[in-house]
């Protein structure tokens, strides 16, 4: 039943002329979580968000937000959008450009309680037009969340803020997603998504090749990756059974393996003053890589 | 995370937290009178936001007056004060001048570049109440409009001495204020189809031909008097020159169901392509 989710696709299927962009996918948002889509280019991210907002209309299968068609205004004015290319008039100031997005929601923050949430209140009077590139994503962030919505769906929302704002966004994110709401990100910054996400889904040619937490998705990678300061030789332990490769990066050695345990054993027992041991399971942007080029 | 903020880089004082949303059944829904409020606002900064680009407002708000003062007092001001009739023609012919420009403009040009920027996009996808983009360019081509006549007919009663009674005035007004819906319509209709750049080209390439083959500025020879009637500022001038007394051709019913069929057919063929295309 499609109301336990906050959005929903089920076996959707959407072409554009020859080409298949979304190849019988399921997604599935629930409350008070931060869902991260990924793939490589043209995986049909961008396509998967545009049917949950009623945007395009899938070929077959089904689109529902809050249970409802997004095509339907009323589940759209529980939802906050922030879309990675679009201009808005340059002409209008801050502070009249959210007052116009929170016009549409029934019980919206006001104008002057958005921009003192986001701390945008400095800017309020200053023409859109005149605002850097970071303080525009600012401008579009505020304008996603005034209408206090349920469900953001944010497109590349940290594209062009510096390393501060970014990470004050991202704080915002996190605070929104603990009082309840839900985030639907898409991104290109693995690591935005591995720092936020609590579900990632990674799509390649329109269909799902993966999904769950952060640390289930790294987990499909059996791959570790243990660094050490050691006498050995790089050569030596690149002859070893499970070992991938190894690289010597100053005094340490970095080891990739399938069988983590087998060679840290194996290391130990060769050089006693083995010193600075880790091992650590591969990044969600390793894993990324990896699923996407098994898919393709 | 207990700070949870998100902070301006040119600003440091304490944020604020988010409120929660609002979890209760009738999230969704809006009252009418905040419905209504969410047109007026897009409206008013449609308004707002036109009025401000200076590149487009100076020209179609000044331009008919100044160009009328210009033909009907200083150029032609004696051939008027003999013949009422001449003054009342080149009146009626800024006044539908002036009407032509913010709607043909003010819609294909604005239309077509706000798409590209991915601004309909976004409008669909946030709730904006239906229409209320296309309402909001309406209702500021006919407040352009309403403040080219708000101009012009004090530049006409007082420095170019037309014999206009009030209720020609407000006629006069209130067909130019409607009669700017088919010039909105033909723009929208182009807005929808072309991109920001060409859809310049393309209002111009009906706007400067309409503006002279329709006989708005000067009686035309005959053999192109039978085409001129193809051309809708042609009609809206028929009108004007009713609404002012004068000898018009054909019938204002007539005149009034064609710029109505204009509207209404071009109108519908974009929203259709709006709703298809985007």
């Amino acid at each position: 039943m499609g109301n336990e989710y906050w959005a929903e696709l089920s076996g959707v299927k959407k072409r554009f002329g020859k080409i298949v962009a979304l190849d019988g996918l399921d997604l599935q948002v629930r409350r008070g979580e931060l869902f991260s889509v990924l793939g490589p280019n043209g995986a049909g991210k961008s396509t998967a968000v545009s049917l949950m907002l009623g945007l395009l209309r899938p070929d077959s299968g089904a689109a529902r937000l809050f249970g409802k068609s997004p095509l339907l205004v009323e589940p759209r004015r529980q939802v906050g959008v922030m879309m990675q290319e679009v201009t808005l008039a340059p002409e209008l100031r801050v502070r009249e450009h959210i007052a116009l997005v929170a016009s549409y929601y029934p019980r919206p923050l006001t104008h002057e309680e958005a921009m003192a949430i986001t701390n945008l209140s400095p800017l309020a009077a200053r023409p859109y037009g005149k605002l850097s590139a970071g303080q525009k994503r600012q401008v579009q962030f505020t304008m996603a969340v005034c209408g206090r919505p349920k469900l953001l769906f944010l497109d590349e929302p940290s594209v062009g803020l510096d390393v501060r704002a970014r990470e004050a966004m991202w704080a915002a994110l996190r605070q929104l997603v603990r009082n309840g709401s839900s985030i639907v990100l898409t991104t290109h910054y693995l690591e935005e998504a591995e720092s936020l996400s609590n579900r990632v889904a990674v799509l390649n040619k329109g269909r799902l090749i993966a999904s769950g937490t952060v640390n289930e998705i790294r987990a499909l990678v059996v791959r570790k990756h243990i660094s050490c300061s050691t006498v050995l030789a790089a050569d030596q332990i690149a002859a070893w059974p499970d070992v991938e490769s190894v690289t010597r990066d100053q005094q340490r050695l970095q080891i990739s393996t399938s069988n983590s345990e087998a060679v840290v054993r194996r290391l130990l027992a060769a050089d006693s003053n083995l010193q600075e041991l880790e091992v650590r399971r591969a990044g969600l942007a390793e894993a990324f890589t990896e699923l996407t080029q098994e898919a393709a | 995370m207990n700070t949870a903020s998100f902070q301006n880089p040119n600003a440091f004082e304490s944020p604020k937290p988010f409120e929660p949303f609002d979890d209760s059944p009738l999230a969704g829904v809006m009252t009418t009178a905040r419905l209504l409020r969410a047109y007026l606002a897009e409206a008013r900064f449609e308004c707002l936001r036109m009025f401000r680009v200076l590149g487009f407002s100076i020209p179609f708000l000044v331009l008919p007056a100044a160009l009328y003062l210009l033909f009907g007092v200083v150029l032609f001001g004696d051939a008027v004060r003999s013949d009422p009739a001449t003054g009342k023609f080149l009146f009626a012919a800024f006044a539908v001048f002036g009407v032509m420009g913010p709607g043909m403009f003010g819609f294909g040009a604005t239309i077509a570049t706000e798409r590209e920027q991915g601004l309909l996009t976004l409008k669909r996808a946030l709730p904006a109440p239906a229409g209320s983009y296309l309402l909001a360019k309406l209702l500021m081509t006919m407040l352009f409009a309403f403040v080219v006549m708000a101009t012009m007919i004090p530049a006409a009663l007082l420095l170019g001495h037309l014999p206009l009674t009030f209720a020609q005035c407000a006629r006069v007004t209130a067909i130019n204020v409607l009669g700017s819906l088919p010039f909105c319509a033909i723009g929208l209709f182009i807005g929808t189809r072309v991109s920001g750049k060409a859809a310049i080209a393309f209002v111009n390439l009906i706007y400067v031909p309409m503006m002279h083959v329709s006989g708005l500025f000067y009686p035309l020879p005959k053999f192109l008097r039978a085409i001129s009637p193809l051309w809708p500022s042609y009609h809206l001038q028929q009108l004007v020159f009713a609404a002012m007394g004068m000898t018009f051709y054909g019938k204002s019913a007539v005149h009034l169901a064609v710029l109505a069929t204009v509207t209404a057919v071009l109108t519908a063929l974009s929203i259709r392509r709006l709703a298809r295309i985007g």
